[in-house]
């Protein structure tokens, strides 16, 4: 019964979806207030029933209704609540479905958190949502339901991969499909531009914390993936160069290049009709991520259970979307217009270079994520693209854009100059220069490629600190704390984030040159040497888990004969599946992780392990969480929250778009937030 | 500046970004693109000598042994039709089983031994990587040709 209601729903929330893609949007082109006014309630609607569906498939899985194909596929008694509850999105109709979800609650927070937008801007907005929830919907029902029923029933189901059971596996998902989905927020919001004409720095102000709320959650979610591949995978690596990977890299890619490319057109009105374009290929590139992921065209770790049929939907879903969305920007673009004139060496010059050098390493990625799939399409044979390829081609083209992350905040709007600019930063580079070359000497080895890491991450955080005393020197009276309290939270934002970049890039230097790898035939007392601690095999013994067996290896770790810790890897035989899973034990610490991972058994109760030491490891994942929490402050800043904007005015502004493509800042800001745009500007 | 000018030198930059883009694509994209070959095929010699390439089918049963003393393992790979020989040393992964389908990454030595530097993992008991169906499937048509034959 209850599945047949999730079911019901989905198709109830397919028909709402049909109406909040047509009606809306029709209304909004021929001016009919009530085809206008249906959006929101047809968008809660819809939501309310994917939920429902959600919660039906969450309760079969819960209570183990193995007479649902998809349970009985990817559950099993023995796992564990949290597990079972996690299986709801572990498998691909799973999936699907959650990301319908998280698809109809971004339309739904639109829906209720845009009461300053026009009402014609919010319809065509949620139409568009509508039409990518309608392709969702129609692709799951068709090719992949989730409640299809398997009769008769199975009287145990076949477990979940054991890979997935880990807590990693219970928010990952979520997180990166938060992400991916939210992009189509920012899509909406262009194609709402390009169908209504109008696109100026209110625009710009009302998606760019959309766009930035997705781009947080797509950060977080690749870093939790990577994570999880860390110490679940049980390689010890952080991050493979793996087409799944880089499926989620794109979008962070282009997404990143569009959260920068939109502030230009918030602050200056420029570069719009190139904000659309990446915000539709953002876009794209979610949908190009999914259909990776879910066609099974890839080899890969997440290349599970496959179907032919929905990688066609999808490769059809994609190329209708792309197709009428580049199709809706050639016809509308000129429209749009190009934005306000700068010069060349200005804070737009800068943020352009980044912008063009952050899709430069995102079309390299996806030419080496894609050939295989090409060349074997073609029938020219299989071929894999390495890792190497990847940090040969991407390292080159994202060091000239990290050296501007140092200097892209410190210079100015519309036109700069080159010598004062050298003048400020002359000492930043003086230092980061001297630190770089003198901290590897602390690792014990001086070696050439550290030292460049180390600059440019020293360079951005030096630069950042140059910054941040310069606007405070310029912020009039008072103490160090008003002026700093003066500040917007954008500007402590956009630091934050950045200085995230730097951790990040500290840490991914330091545990590529410095790690210690060593896979070891160990016996029963026998000692090995890694990065200067001792590891101390002291034999093995059997656990019993809630739905596997597992072996447990005690491993002592010993730093000048000090007693430091005893970490225990497993090895575990799932009951239902009779998977073997390792399960990696692993000491954290600020400047070192110790890994640990059990290989195989050999004779007399030796084991081959892995004993790795890895300096600095984690702050390659603290780095992402800085650049989350960079783009979270960014967003509570004030103008995001002034709800006070009046609709008159807001109409009044919308009625001369182009006024502001002269570049006069003031005309680009609002009433209520002129005062606060002009400080700024002038503070720069 | 003229804006003709800085129109001039914003295309130069951009195409002189391209191009060092694409220059560097090409010349990592020749030293990194690694083929697959089946058992037969390296068989036929069809295989690079003295680059690194993947092979793929089923690890061949009763073939797996460890060295006592090290953590050197030899296996074969076979496509049903040819078997190789392969020596890895390291830790393999999880799902590494006679009779299952696996990928392997290296060279091949004088002796015809395929020296692996990296064997794949897989993350499914049933999950076939598509390399190892390709050259069962191979083997399998070029079987029922000779058959026909």
């Amino acid at each position: 019964m209850i599945p047949e209601i999730g079911n019901f729903s989905l198709i109830l929330a397919l028909l709402l979806a049909t109406l909040q893609g047509t009606l809306p949007i029709i209304g909004a082109a021929r001016g009919i207030p009530s085809w206008i006014a249906l959006a929101k309630p047809v968008v809660q609607g819809q939501f309310v029933f994917v939920l429902i569906a959600f919660f039906c498939l969450a309760y079969s899985f819960i209570s183990s209704d193995f007479s649902v194909l998809n349970v009985a596929n990817n559950s099993n008694t023995e796992l564990p609540f949290h597990f079972r509850l996690a299986a709801t999105w572990g498998s691909h109709e799973g999936s699907l479905l959650l990301w319908v979800l998280m698809l109809a609650s971004w339309s739904v927070a639109v829906s209720v958190f845009s009461k300053q937008l026009p009402d014609d801007v919010v319809a065509r907005v949620i139409g568009v949502l509508g039409l990518v929830s309608i392709g969702f919907l129609v692709f799951m029902l068709f090719t992949s339901n989730p409640f299809d029923r398997l009769l008769p029933a199975a009287a145990e189901g076949s477990d979940l991969n054991p890979l997935l059971q880990d807590f990693g596996m219970v928010v990952h998902p979520p997180m990166l499909y938060m992400g991916y989905v939210g992009f189509s927020v920012a899509f909406a919001f262009a194609i709402a531009a390009l169908l209504s004409g109008k696109l100026d720095a209110t625009w710009a102000r009302w998606s760019r914390p959309w766009t930035i709320i997705a781009w947080v959650f797509l950060t977080i979610g690749i870093m939790l993936g990577s994570w999880w591949a860390y110490y679940e995978l049980g390689w010890g690596g952080w991050w493979f160069w793996d087409p799944v990977e880089n499926a989620s890299f794109l979008p962070w890619l282009v997404g990143t290049a569009l959260v920068h490319s939109l502030a230009a057109t918030e602050k200056r009105g420029s570069f719009k009709s190139w904000t659309v374009l990446l915000a539709i290929s953002t876009f794209a590139l979610s949908l190009l991520g999914t259909f990776l992921v879910r066609s099974g065209v890839l080899t890969s770790v997440h290349a599970f259970a496959t179907d032919p049929a929905r990688g066609v939907f999808i490769l059809a879903f994609l190329v209708i979307v792309i197709s009428c969305a580049l199709l809706l920007f050639a016809w509308r673009a000129p429209k749009v217009g190009l934005g306000g004139k700068f010069d060349l060496l200005s804070r737009e010059s800068m943020l352009l270079a980044n912008n063009i050098l952050l899709l430069v390493a995102a079309a390299s990625v996806l030419l080496g994520t894609l050939y295989p799939l090409i060349i074997d399409a073609l029938g020219l044979g299989k071929l894999s693209v390495g890792p190497p390829f990847f940090e040969a081609v991407f390292v080159p083209i994202m060091t000239p854009a990290i050296f501007l992350i140092g200097i892209g905040p410190i210079s100015r709007w519309k036109q700069m100059s080159l010598p004062a600019l050298a003048i400020r930063l002359r000492w930043a580079f003086g230092i980061s220069v001297v630190s770089a070359l003198i901290t590897p000497f602390f690792m014990g080895e001086w070696k050439p490629m550290v030292s460049f890491g180390l600059l440019l991450a020293f360079w951005i955080i030096v630069c950042a600190f140059v910054n941040v005393k310069h606007r405070l020197n310029n912020s009039g009276e008072g103490n160090l704390l008003t002026k700093l309290s003066k500040q917007s939270r954008s500007y402590y934002g956009m630091h934050c984030a950045h200085i995230g970049v730097a951790i990040f890039i500290i840490g991914v230097t330091l545990v590529n040159s410095y790690e210690t790898e060593k896979d070891v035939r160990m016996e029963i007392g026998s000692k090995v040497t890694v990065g200067g601690y001792v590891f101390q095999f002291n034999g093995t013994s059997d656990v019993v888990g809630p739905n596997y067996k597992a072996v447990r290896g005690e491993i002592s770790v010993l730093k000048d004969d000090q007693f430091v810790r005893n970490l225990y890897p497993e090895k575990r035989t799932y009951n239902a599946s009779g998977m073997a899973m390792t399960e990696a034990a692993i000491d954290t610490g600020f400047f070192r992780d110790l890994y640990v991972a059990l290989g195989e058994p050999l004779s007399n109760g030796a084991w081959v392990v892995r004993a790795y030491h890895k300096p600095f490891v984690d702050w390659i994942w603290f780095g992402c969480i800085l650049m989350a929490m960079g783009g979270i402050t960014s967003i509570t800043d004030r103008r995001y929250r002034l709800k006070i904007i009046k609709k008159e005015s807001t109409a009044a502004r919308v009625a001369e778009p182009e006024k502001q493509a002269e570049g006069t800042p003031a005309a680009v800001a609002s009433a209520t937030t002129k005062v606060e745009l002009a400080t700024e500007t002038t503070k720069v | 500046m003229k804006p003709r000018h800085k129109k001039l030198v914003m295309i130069a930059s951009g195409v002189t970004a391209l191009g060092v883009a694409a220059i560097l694509v090409l010349n990592a994209f020749q030293s990194n693109l690694v083929f697959f070959f089946s058992p037969s095929q390296v068989i036929a010699n069809e295989a690079p000598i003295g680059k690194s390439f993947r092979i793929g089918g089923l690890v061949a049963e009763g073939s797996v042994k460890r060295d006592d003393g090290s953590t050197t393992v030899h296996f074969a790979v076979t496509d049903t039709a040819e078997t190789i020989p392969v020596v890895y040393t390291g830790i393999l992964p999880d799902l590494f089983r006679e009779g299952k389908g696996v990928v392997a990454q290296g060279k091949i030595s004088d002796a015809g031994i395929f020296l692996a530097d990296e064997v794949l993992a897989k993350h499914d008991e049933n999950y076939m990587p598509p390399e190892a169906a390709e050259a069962l499937e191979r083997a399998a048509k070029a079987q029922r040709a000779s058959l026909a034959q």
